[in-house]
């Protein structure tokens, strides 16, 4: 890998008597986007807000390019941070707000230069027809677009994006997502994009690091955190609907669930007593040997997502659309072996 | 309906209105007419006396003679009105004006940062208000005497800023609570320094506030009597103790001086509360994304 450019080493954050985070460790590259996925309290936005300078921690270390910033202020940091909450001051017009980083008194920029910058930002984020509207008369993704703007008519040294999108319509949040990887391409810049939406997690992150009550639980490719997470919490977090995780003991060359149901082939290795989780998309739904009976039929369009009894223990199965089951049918479910995950009985 | 609102509005406004009109007509008179038994409200140019002499007359003659008079020096005094008019202004905006610039700046501390036993200290800051001020007037007196501050502007100043700090304080803080952090850690990202963030989003936003805390000091130091007078003498007495030596007038109390002197006296409240009503109405937003 190459030489991380953001490296946090080891950092834990008190508030009092809460602990944000413990010991958060974590590198980003000098042109990678990295995901923090987490649910709502895992220390998401503490952690950013560390980054940037906006908390001190207690402990640890943060260092860019090499230096250790941990002590410098948000100023001298020259990050750029978009807010959840925040984007724009109301009252001013977009081009004020897009002005209002480069007018900073740290930064000496010649008026040419700062019109040229807000010119060539709004051109990118095609929000130039906007540019003398009051801030407070944008739609929800115009305010965000300028939101962003303001990141990047700066060109700091990192971006640091705090759920930027949560507050937007579906269908803006996946416009504004693609633009944002395009975008970040472009400028080569390194990025720390929090979230605890697992579409973007998956579909934006060159790397994701899965935090969970301010720890970090994994970290790896999107594939790596799909395919092989490191505890039945961390699979939770990514697949919809959720992964199935059920308890199984090794019996006769098979994992078999509490109620007598023969999940799959066991193969070598492993204890005796383990978790298994399996993506409701590797069962299929004929094929099996012992029968299931389906509950609850969702029509999702390109897929069914059936809840299934499977001699007791719920099981979510994702069908094509074409599959001709409905509620009350009784199938087979079969579970691809080369798919499943197991993890030691202690690590739930 | 609509009807009942307007009556509802006028009755309201002529009962407002009511006092002032009639400072605003005794200033005037004459001083016989304002001790008339008989209430005159209707000014003309020059009366008619009636033949028996008795008086029952609405008229009055009107005269600008109480306002001529507000410029003369009173015997026993050193000033005319206008100097100690002056007096009230210069007293009045600035200890308005620093007690909300302290206020102010002690508010942000109080809504931005942890602070150890912060809201002991709040309550310390209120409490300054529980006892009525004129029971320190005596070691007040006794310590205005010790740094020469009697008769003194600074000496008033002084006093008016620390009476109207805890006001300014806890009006401050609930303008600024209402100013998202975000705005400010914006700023402090974008590359200004946290004084420079202070300047360049807080006190624009809590522009609403800092006019609305102006008027309530301004109007409090203005009113102010009881230190006015025990504090001075002559130099820097103000414009209620000026209201109150007239009293003392061998020739009775001069009313139609009183009431010109009162009603020139509300103008510069009057017209700064104007200036400043944009704020006062909270019309500005202080949203922040749409939801």
């Amino acid at each position: 890998m190459q030489k991380p450019f953001l490296a946090i080493d080891r950092v834990t954050k008190k508030f009092g008597s809460v602990t944000a985070l413990r010991s958060v460790s974590l590198n980003v590259g000098p042109d990678e986007l990295l995901v923090v996925l987490g649910p709502t309290g895992a220390g998401k936005t503490t952690l950013l807000r560390t980054i940037a300078g906006l908390e001190a921690p207690q402990e640890g270390t943060i260092q860019m390019a090499g230096e250790d910033v941990t002590s410098r202020t948000p100023a001298e940091r020259d990050v750029a941070l978009v807010f959840q909450d925040f984007s724009l001051y109301p009252n001013w017009t977009v081009r004020r707000n897009l002005e209002f980083p480069l007018r900073a008194p740290g930064r000496r920029l010649s008026e040419d230069e700062i019109a040229q910058r807000v010119s060539w930002a709004a051109e990118l984020l095609k929000i130039a027809g906007l540019l003398d509207r009051r801030s407070q008369r944008l739609s929800g993704g115009e305010m965000q677009r300028v939101a962003i703007g303001r990141a990047i008519v700066r060109r700091p040294r990192v971006f640091l994006m705090d759920e930027p999108l949560t507050n937007l319509d579906a269908k803006l949040r996946e416009a504004l997502r693609v633009e944002l990887v395009c975008l970040r391409r472009e400028l080569k810049t390194p990025m720390v994009y929090v979230t605890h939406d697992q579409v973007e997690a998956l579909s934006m992150g060159d790397r994701i690091v899965v935090l969970g009550e301010g720890r970090v639980l994994q970290t790896g490719s999107p594939e790596d955190i799909f395919r092989r997470p490191v505890s039945p919490v961390v699979a939770r977090q990514l697949g919809q609907p959720a992964i199935n995780l059920l308890k199984v003991e090794r019996s006769g060359g098979a994992w078999v669930a509490d109620n007598g149901v023969a999940v799959a082939a066991a193969g070598e290795g492993g204890g005796n007593s383990m978790i298994l989780g399996v993506r409701p998309e590797d069962i299929q739904p004929r094929g099996g040997e012992r029968e299931a009976r389906v509950t609850l039929v969702e029509d999702m369009g390109p897929t069914k997502i059936l809840l299934v009894d499977w001699g007791g223990c719920n099981v979510h199965i994702v069908a094509p659309a074409t599959a001709d089951i409905h509620q009350g049918d009784t199938i087979h479910p079969q579970v691809d072996p080369e798919r499943i995950i197991l993890w030691p009985e202690q690590t739930i | 309906m609509k009807i009942i609102r307007w009556l509802v509005i006028v009755v309201y406004f002529s009962v407002a209105v009511m006092p002032l009109a009639w400072l605003a007509i005794t200033s005037f008179k004459l001083k016989e007419d304002t001790i008339s038994p008989t209430a005159k409200f209707i000014p003309v140019a020059s009366k008619i006396e009636s033949p028996d002499g008795s008086d029952t007359s609405v008229l009055f003659t009107a005269s600008t003679d109480a306002y001529r008079r507000l410029g003369a020096v009173n015997i026993g005094s050193d000033y005319s009105f206008f100097h100690y008019l002056a007096n009230s202004l210069i007293i009045g905006a600035l200890s308005a004006l620093s007690a909300v610039g302290l206020g102010t700046a002690c508010a942000y501390g109080f809504s931005r940062f942890r602070i150890a036993g912060a809201k002991d200290w709040l309550f310390f800051i209120l409490s300054t208000r529980f006892l009525p001020p004129l029971a320190v007037v005596v070691p007040v007196f006794m310590m205005y005497r010790q740094f020469n501050l009697q008769n003194t502007h600074v000496g008033l100043i002084l006093l008016y800023t620390s009476f109207n700090l805890s006001l300014s304080v806890w009006l401050m803080k609930g303008f600024i609570d209402d100013i998202p952090r975000a705005y400010e850690d914006a700023a402090l990202v974008d590359g200004y320094s946290r004084l420079q963030a202070f300047w360049r989003i807080i006190v624009p936003h809590a522009a609403t506030g800092m006019a609305v805390t102006a008027v309530f000091c301004l109007i409090s130091a203005l009113n102010e009597y009881g230190f006015a007078m025990a504090l001075n003498s002559s130099r820097a007495v103000t414009v209620p103790v000026y209201f109150a030596g007239l009293q003392g007038n061998i020739s009775g109390v001069p009313w139609p001086q009183v009431a010109a002197g009162a009603l020139v006296f509300v103008v510069p409240v009057a017209v700064f509360t104007v200036l400043v009503r944009k704020h006062l109405l909270r019309g500005v937003t202080f949203g922040t994304i749409k939801q």
